[in-house]
């Protein structure tokens, strides 16, 4: 399986240096991939379908229990025909769709890059390996959906996706993390056996808010779902494979596979039905204001993800034998619907309801796709869609609270969703064929095959549900630790109340569309609401933080030395101040200090007044010769404390520099007072104060013993060891002679850098 | 005596950090050579101080026979006081050069040249 994976991934690397070949004629051949892919997959039906797991294993990072597991179950079973099953019909698609398109290649890329990262991430056994291929399909969806990069709005779609399904991914690696230091491994397998530890943690309740942040973020639910319509700003191709039909129920998935390690518990149970609930009718509302078709059918997608939540969270089998029908009925009608309104788009050159009509006289291939799905989408027999429909209506029919509620949900969602679907696979083609439109072309059989193959297969699945029965839905209902024995699908229950629902459903759902026409002014309207969307609420957030941000670096990083220097001050000075007054001992014992001579008192005073001078003289020539008396002073202080080397090296280096300064004195600017009068007060108090707390903090220092171990041991070996007699000395050329030897360099690379400036001649051009 | 050291070092700390607050270059290069200065006596204090006694071995002697000023300190300041020399020397050149090129010393309209260009 780890081959499997890294096929796709092979390829889209293989298409950076092979991508030419890849871009005319020959892009069709980029399909064998997803169809060798599916036809790998589809081997093994037969085996999952006995109730064998496929399992294997690689060392990935032992150490921290990150490996690469892998496990073919029911549940991963179908979604990995999904993925490649439709992967290839998207494929075939694009090589027409996108036909001479100048980064046909890239595109390619990224779609495989994506396959390749979807089929890791539901194959997955480890939490974390799965976590990575779940940031990778956010990844590619990012490159995908701003594939069109010179226009702004697919780039602002793009990064706002990748915040939201980001976001959701290091919530899903927070969540990971909890979870395996509870049961000591990453492997959702081993978890299994774990529940009771997991339900009775103190954190559970938080470990399931996390992987419902991951799940909601990438399943679009509501408030975190603005981010897929926006996300239709992706060519076609991309909407149908990623936001409909794989990569937006990689939430749906991720709450299925850990259903059985997480769930059956109250709080994962009511709020995944609560989500839900919210979710599907609030986005089967707005299919009704929108005239753009990928937006109606993004929003009845939404809808559909908010359904299956709803399925999940109600946790019985009943429910999840719905959603994993629905999974399939969905995948199927959606993806055609995408896919026809592609061709549409590609043909016609509008996605406007408002205006495309008669289709049917053009297209009629498509035609007969777009209505086979709508009707499935409908739920109307003898459509795979009606048994996905029964049965979810079977399972929250019998909801053991508020069942009357959510009962009046899921039917006004499902009427609406059918409204929806009605809209985009029947309206474009019904009615009289306007003038515009009477030379629109029949595409190439690569664009209208796969729609059709997808319809057909919604239908015969319908006729005949045993094909589905045995080999994907039992399989995916045992995954998740439940006997799926006795799960029997039949297109006809019989006269019951279910069946009242559902005709009550399609009739109202019809009415509905002959009634309500899609217009801009309903859509208009309901922008107006724009206001109170989370996406608003969110983006002005984002707003907010960026000026923040702003405010915060201009306050910080403004430029000016001295408000570095004052920050840095003002900072140390807080700090150590506090420290020092809070601990301090204040045992300054006076007696210990040596006496003050007259030696003493007369450089000190010398001193003062030079660094006096320095700081207040107008004139560059005394402030340098004043600075200059106060090196000199130090020399003296030097010599009165016996350190002979010191005052020796300081008195030259001391006159080297007074020398240095003078020769280039006159080439130097004005020595002016540029500052005002407040702010050299506020200076004045600020060096001060770190003055005093320099000399209070050497006070405290002085009082502590000193630790002399370093300097005995180069006292007492400085003869014997390295034969020199002055210690110094032997330190700096013998003991750390490696050091000084650098110095040396640094000096050079000083003197180098020196004379270069002073060679240094500007053009002309360079000069101001 | 330490006392007064104590002091000094402070007073060249205020007048060093003052120094380099100002908007002048010639200044800030100034005020760090007084602060580089001021670090100094710092580690020669801490390292507490002796009259007449340089970490010298008597000549008669292989080791120390009485109490002698730490050498460690010194070692450091020296390498400090030739490195700093390499610092300063590079830094008024370096005010020169910019002074030339770009006519001000004012740290301030330097600033606002550089986010012009």
């Amino acid at each position: 399986m780890l081959f499997a994976i890294l096929l796709g991934f092979a390829f889209s690397l293989f298409l950076v240096f092979a991508g030419k070949f890849f871009k005319g004629n020959f892009s069709i051949l980029a399909a064998g991939i997803p169809l060798a892919l599916f036809v790998y997959f589809s081997q093994f039906i037969g085996r999952i379908s006995n109730g064998e797991v496929i399992t294997e294993f690689h060392s990935w990072i032992p150490s921290f229990g990150v490996n690469l597991g892998f496990t073919l179950d029911g549940l991963s079973l179908l979604f990995s025909l999904m993925i490649t099953g439709i992967g290839f019909l998207v494929f075939v698609y694009t090589s027409a769709y996108m036909k001479n398109h100048k980064y046909l290649d890239r595109f390619y890329g990224y779609l495989s890059m994506f396959m390749a990262a979807m089929l890791g991430l539901v194959l997955s056994d480890n939490l974390i390996s799965l976590f990575v291929f779940w940031e990778l399909t956010s990844i590619s969806s990012f490159f995908l959906i701003g594939f069109n990069n010179t226009s702004r709005k697919s780039r602002k779609s793009a990064i706002i996706s990748l915040a939201v399904t980001g976001i959701g991914g290091l919530s899903l690696l927070v969540g990971s993390l909890f979870l395996g230091s509870i049961t000591g491994t990453y492997s959702i397998t081993e978890m299994l056996s774990m529940n009771p530890e997991i339900f009775s943690n103190p954190y559970y309740i938080l470990i399931v808010l996390l992987i419902f942040g991951a799940a909601f973020t990438k399943s679009a639910q509501f408030p975190f779902h603005f981010w897929l319509p926006g996300a239709m700003k992706a060519p076609t191709p991309v909407s149908t494979y990623l936001h409909s039909a794989t990569m937006v129920k990689a939430g749906i998935y991720l709450l299925m596979r850990l259903t059985p390690v997480l769930g059956d518990h109250e709080f994962w149970n009511t709020t995944l039905i609560i989500v839900g609930a919210i979710t599907m009718v609030y986005s089967a509302i707005h299919t009704l204001f929108r005239t753009d078709l990928k937006g109606i059918l993004a929003y009845s997608t939404i809808a559909a993800l908010g359904i299956l939540v709803f399925l999940i969270g109600q946790g019985t089998k009943e429910a999840l034998t719905a959603a994993a029908v629905f999974i399939i009925v969905h995948a199927l009608y959606k993806a055609t619907l995408f896919l026809v309104t592609g061709i549409i788009d590609h043909q016609a050159g509008t996605r406007d309801t408002t205006v495309l009509r008669g289709l049917r006289k053009v297209l009629f291939p498509v035609a007969i796709a777009g209505f086979l799905a709508a009707l499935s989408s409908a739920g109307i027999p003898p459509t795979i869609g009606f048994i996905g429909k029964e049965l979810t209506y079977e399972s929250t029919f019998h909801l053991e609270n508020m069942a009357v509620l959510f009962m009046a949900l899921i039917i006004i969602t499902k009427i609406l969703l059918l409204y929806a679907g009605f809209v985009a696979g029947i309206k474009p083609f019904a009615g009289a064929l306007p003038d515009r439109f009477v030379k629109t072309r029949m595409p190439s059989p690569l664009l209208w095959v796969p729609p059709v193959l997808l319809a057909v297969a919604g239908i015969v699945f319908g006729i005949f549900p045993g094909l589905i029965e045995g080999s994907l839905v039992k399989p995916l209902v045992s995954s998740m630790r439940l006997n799926g024995e006795e799960i029997h699908l039949k297109i006809f229950h019989g006269f019951n109340i279910i069946l009242l629902l559902s005709v009550i459903t399609i009739a109202a759902g019809t009415i509905l569309y002959f009634i309500i026409k899609p217009t801009k002014k309903l859509e208009i309207w309901i922008g107006k609401f724009e206001k109170f969307s989370p996406q608003t609420l969110i983006t002005n957030g984002w707003t907010f933080f960026y000026k923040f941000s702003n405010i915060w670096t201009n306050i910080f990083q403004n430029g000016y030395l001295r408000n570095y220097v004052s920050t840095i001050m003002v900072f140390t000075i807080v700090l150590i101040g506090y420290t020092f007054f809070t601990t301090a001992t204040y045992s300054v014992d006076f007696n210990t200090f040596s006496p003050i001579t007259v030696y003493e008192a007369v450089t000190s005073i010398v001193m003062l007044i030079a660094i006096g001078y320095t700081v207040f003289t107008r004139s560059r020539l005394a402030a340098v010769a004043a600075m200059g008396i106060i090196g000199y002073a130090i020399c003296i202080l030097f010599v009165i404390y016996s350190a002979p080397d010191l005052a020796m090296t300081q008195f030259s280096i001391d006159t080297l520099t007074v020398i240095l300064f003078v020769l280039v004195l006159y080439k130097l600017p004005k020595y002016l007072k540029l500052s005002d009068y407040k702010m050299r007060i506020k200076d004045g108090v600020l060096s001060l104060a770190f003055g005093t707390i320099i000399t209070l903090l050497i006070l405290e220092v002085l009082a502590e013993p000193k630790n002399s171990a370093v300097s005995d041991y180069y006292a007492e070996n400085a003869y014997i060891l390295a034969h020199g007699k002055n210690v110094v000395n032997v330190i700096l050329v013998d003991f750390r002679g490696a050091d000084t030897m650098i110095e040396i360099s640094v000096l050079a690379i000083a003197a180098i850098g020196v004379f270069a400036l002073l060679k240094l001649r500007l053009k002309k051009s360079d000069q101001r | 005596m330490e006392v007064l050291l104590a002091i000094m070092i402070g007073v060249l700390y205020a007048a060093g950090i003052y120094m380099i607050l100002r908007r002048s270059l010639v200044k800030l290069i100034l005020g760090i050579i007084i602060l580089g200065n001021g670090a100094n006596l710092l580690i020669f204090l801490l390292g507490r101080v002796v009259k007449g006694s340089p970490p010298i071995i008597p000549a008669d002697s292989d080791v120390f026979q009485s109490i002698y000023a730490d050498p460690v300190p010194q070692a450091l300041i020296l390498t400090a006081i030739v490195i700093s020399f390499g610092l300063q020397s590079f830094a008024i050149i370096l005010v020169k050069r910019a002074y030339k090129v770009v006519k001000t010393d004012d740290l301030d309209e330097m600033n606002a040249i550089d986010k012009d260009s």
